[in-house]
């Protein structure tokens, strides 16, 4: 049904928008509760999550930084966790591309899982959207999540605060990753590159300045990267030699 | 934690962040990405996400051991969250057995 104001697109967008609290509302309580738990005051935490607004980028800056890893490390690395929102970016851009300048300014603050994935398939499904019904529609769909991302923080850090001593925290960060992780392992060129990160990254865990967690990313990365084109290549070659 | 980093760490991460959602909605227009950018950008953080984890998971004990607990505990995560697909799920069974060895084994 084509929208006729750019309001009902926009409140559309804040309708599709509502289940995703249920994903970032409990991700951004572990925020607040684990910044806290590493000695984060409730300003720090509420800050860090307002300039950045990237949970798994926020993560992994917390956990090197408790490894005191050098702060260029730390900022490569959760700016590569990160990376795939310039894939967002460039994916949006025919869509947006021609919205002016700070509304576009606004919506790159704002791309994050959400506000890309139903975006994109909005537009994709519905051409008959104009650039300023596009922005309102993505804009709305930002609006629950952004309230439950900086609410849920800083819930999350009042309630770090108050949690007794002695609960093993100390591995709420490496569970919260791997349960990010798991989800990922859609296809074998997935799972080739977090295989091959892994063994690198515990070969190369004496590499100092935590370094080797940028040589294994990279190592991860390409061999992902290659077993796709492999694995693509596959139909073109001849049957016997598809199985090795 | 150094409070001085921790405050590098925030502005860095999040003028880096915003430069890379900004990339191509403000400087780049709507011209292709070369395929062997996008190719390698998908597994970035299928890469360096379980890098960073598997020396935590794998060298969580003392001196470089690995801790029987926090081993069972990052494998339920692991199981639970490809076999549901659900975060919460594989959060939930993963601090539950964590708790649960931590309680049983000491």
């Amino acid at each position: 049904m084509p929208f006729t104001t750019t309001k009902s697109a926009f409140w559309a967008g804040v309708r599709d928008g509502a289940p995703f609290i249920f994903v970032a509302g409990p991700f951004a309580l572990l925020f607040g509760v684990i910044a806290t738990e590493a000695g984060l005051s409730v300003f720090e935490v509420m800050t860090f999550s307002i300039v950045v607004i990237a949970g798994a980028a926020q993560f992994t800056a917390l956990q090197l930084m408790q490894d005191e890893a050098p702060t260029v490390i730390v900022l490569i690395s959760a700016l590569a966790v990160n990376l795939r929102v310039a894939m967002y970016s460039a994916a949006l851009t025919p869509y947006l591309g021609r919205a002016p300048l700070w509304q576009r300014a606004c919506a790159a603050y704002l791309l994050v899982d959400q506000s890309y994935a139903l975006s994109h398939a909005k537009f994709e499904a519905d051409g008959s959207m104009s650039v300023p019904q596009r922005m309102a529609y993505y804009f709305g769909t930002c609006l629950l999540v952004l309230i439950v991302w900086f609410g849920g923080s800083y819930a999350g850090a009042a309630i770090g605060t108050t949690l007794p001593v002695g609960l093993p925290l100390d591995f709420a960060l490496p569970i919260a990753f791997l349960s990010m992780v798991a989800p990922m392992m859609r296809t074998l060129p997935h799972l080739i590159a977090a295989g091959v990160a892994v063994v690198v990254a515990l070969l190369a865990v004496g590499i100092p300045y935590s370094l080797g967690l940028i040589v294994a990313g990279t190592a991860g990365m390409m061999a992902g990267a290659q077993a796709e084109l492999w694995l693509k290549a596959d139909p073109m070659l001849p049957a016997d030699e598809d199985r090795q | 934690m150094d409070k001085g980093t921790l405050w590098v760490v925030i502005f860095g991460l999040g003028v880096g962040s915003f430069l890379l959602r900004f990339a191509f909605l403000g400087f780049v227009g709507d011209r292709p990405l070369p395929a062997w950018l996008v190719r390698h950008l998908r597994y970035t953080a299928v890469a360096i996400l379980p890098a960073l984890v598997a020396p935590l998971v794998v060298y969580s004990g003392e001196g470089g051991s690995t801790d029987p607990t926090r081993l069972g505990a990052a494998r339920v995560t692991l199981a639970v969250g490809i076999w549901t697909r659900n975060v919460f799920a594989a959060i939930g069974a993963g601090a539950g057995t964590l708790f649960l060895l931590v309680y049983l084994l000491g």
